[in-house]
């Protein structure tokens, strides 16, 4: 199943984040000579469940409120913090991607991992499980913001532009002959106006009359251009091409016409339905061609409140 | 009726879409022109054509179609497939011909418009 494949927004942000955007900085430590009962008000003050050990700004150990209850229930609260503590630490570099120390929670099971500079093995921070859940939730409300803030902008571009006249020109080149590609401006269109927020029923309006255009161009030229002219109140298509030109614009625009080969056909284009296609949905079309010079199309589509 | 159970009940094959088949289908259209679906078939329909190559993605993500089946055994094109992936449109094979499949979601309560 292909959603297996799909990686999500948060396992792409274990690779980018890395342990030291996410650690704690301010961490409290206690040193290898301090007694259990330093450490248990230290626990108790910062409320906290556990703290690294560090002599100088080495890292030597690591213990828990685990070995302090082992103490309390033994009765050694005056030993050592030296002689209670793990010694072997598993840590983090400050460096790693959050993926690697996602994994080595899941193995080693621990709540908290110390975090050293690499090159001097220096405490520099410690990381809880709960740190990481903060840090992606946090990262990921940040995006959530910067997405609302941009998609607000995209589509409120008109009202934030002061002018007399305000009008947006897209242009599209299309490669004659070239059946791969073709609708690819049609569709790049109409994307770009869902993201200007304009209502789904205009671009759909918009995007057909561009599709056909541009397989007009496609099939019966050697290519030619699209542009749309976006304004507050209307979307102007321009196609224009210097192709064979159209020696019967009535003739042309009656549906079922066409001229296309009959290789194109078996595609599935030529039916003689572009020009009726684009009639249907401009409000205003007006077209005018030339044999052996060319041809040009103009469409036009209002837009009023509500889309239609 | 959503397009899953449509995959169940003719036994489609999903080349791609996959994680997109909870959509309702609003209704069927059957053709083979590309134009002639531009003009007529309408948003979350499913698509019955035997047209293989990448355009019928344009026109599906143009139209907000649900899926497209692909009839009588016919393979889409590498760039069709990619096409789709890219645009999250379902594409689904069948060996049977459009006539057979058309009857079979008239029988599941799929309608054209008439």
């Amino acid at each position: 199943m292909l959603q297996d494949k799909e990686i999500t927004r948060v396992q792409e942000l274990t690779y980018e984040l890395k342990v030291k955007d996410l650690m704690t900085t301010d961490v409290a430590t206690v040193s290898p000579k301090d007694t259990m009962n330093k450490l248990r008000e230290i626990l108790r003050i910062r409320r906290i469940s556990g703290t690294p050990v560090v002599e100088g700004d080495q890292l030597v150990g690591i213990i828990s409120i685990e070995d302090l209850i082992k103490c309390l229930a033994s009765g050694g609260m005056d030993a050592s913090v030296e002689e209670k503590m793990t010694k072997k630490v598993e840590t983090l570099y400050a460096d790693e991607p959050l993926v690697h120390a996602v994994s080595k929670f899941n193995e080693c099971g621990f709540g908290r991992l110390p975090v050293i500079e690499r090159d001097q093995g220096k405490l520099v921070g410690i990381l809880t499980k709960g740190d990481i859940i903060k840090g992606l939730l946090k990262k990921l409300e940040i995006e959530y913001h910067e997405e609302e803030i941009h998609r607000y902008r995209a589509s409120h571009i008109f009202e934030d532009i002061i002018a007399d006249k305000t009008s947006l020109h897209l242009q599209y080149n299309i490669v004659g002959q070239d059946f791969k590609r073709a609708g690819a401006s049609a569709s790049g269109l109409r994307k770009t106006l869902l993201r200007l927020g304009f209502h789904p029923h205009i671009v759909r309006r918009v995007a057909i009359v561009a599709y056909e255009a541009e397989m007009n161009i496609v099939i019966f030229t050697n290519g030619g251009q699209i542009s749309a002219r976006v304004q507050p109140e209307l979307i102007k298509i321009e196609a224009s091409d210097t192709g064979p030109g159209i020696p019967d614009i009535e003739q042309a625009m009656q549906p079922g016409f066409s001229t296309a080969p009959e290789w194109v056909q078996e595609l599935g284009f030529g039916a003689g339905m572009g020009l009726p296609n684009i009639k249907k949905c401009a409000d205003k079309m007006i077209l005018t061609s030339q044999v052996g010079k060319g041809t040009e199309l103009k469409a036009t589509i209002y837009i009023k409140e509500g889309g239609n | 009726m959503k397009l899953q159970e449509i995959v169940k009940e003719l036994n489609l094959d999903v080349r791609c879409g996959a994680h997109n088949l909870d959509k309702q289908v609003s209704g069927g259209y059957a053709s083979d022109l590309l134009s002639d679906v531009i003009a007529n078939s309408k948003k979350d329909n499913i698509w019955i054509t035997l047209q293989t190559h990448q355009n019928i993605v344009a026109v599906a993500s143009l139209k907000d179609l649900a899926g497209v089946i692909i009839v009588n055994g016919r393979k889409p094109e590498e760039d069709a497939l990619k096409k789709a992936e890219e645009e999250n449109i379902p594409i689904m094979l069948t060996k049977l011909p459009t006539f057979e499949v058309a009857g079979r979601l008239y029988n599941l309560g799929i309608r054209g418009k008439v």
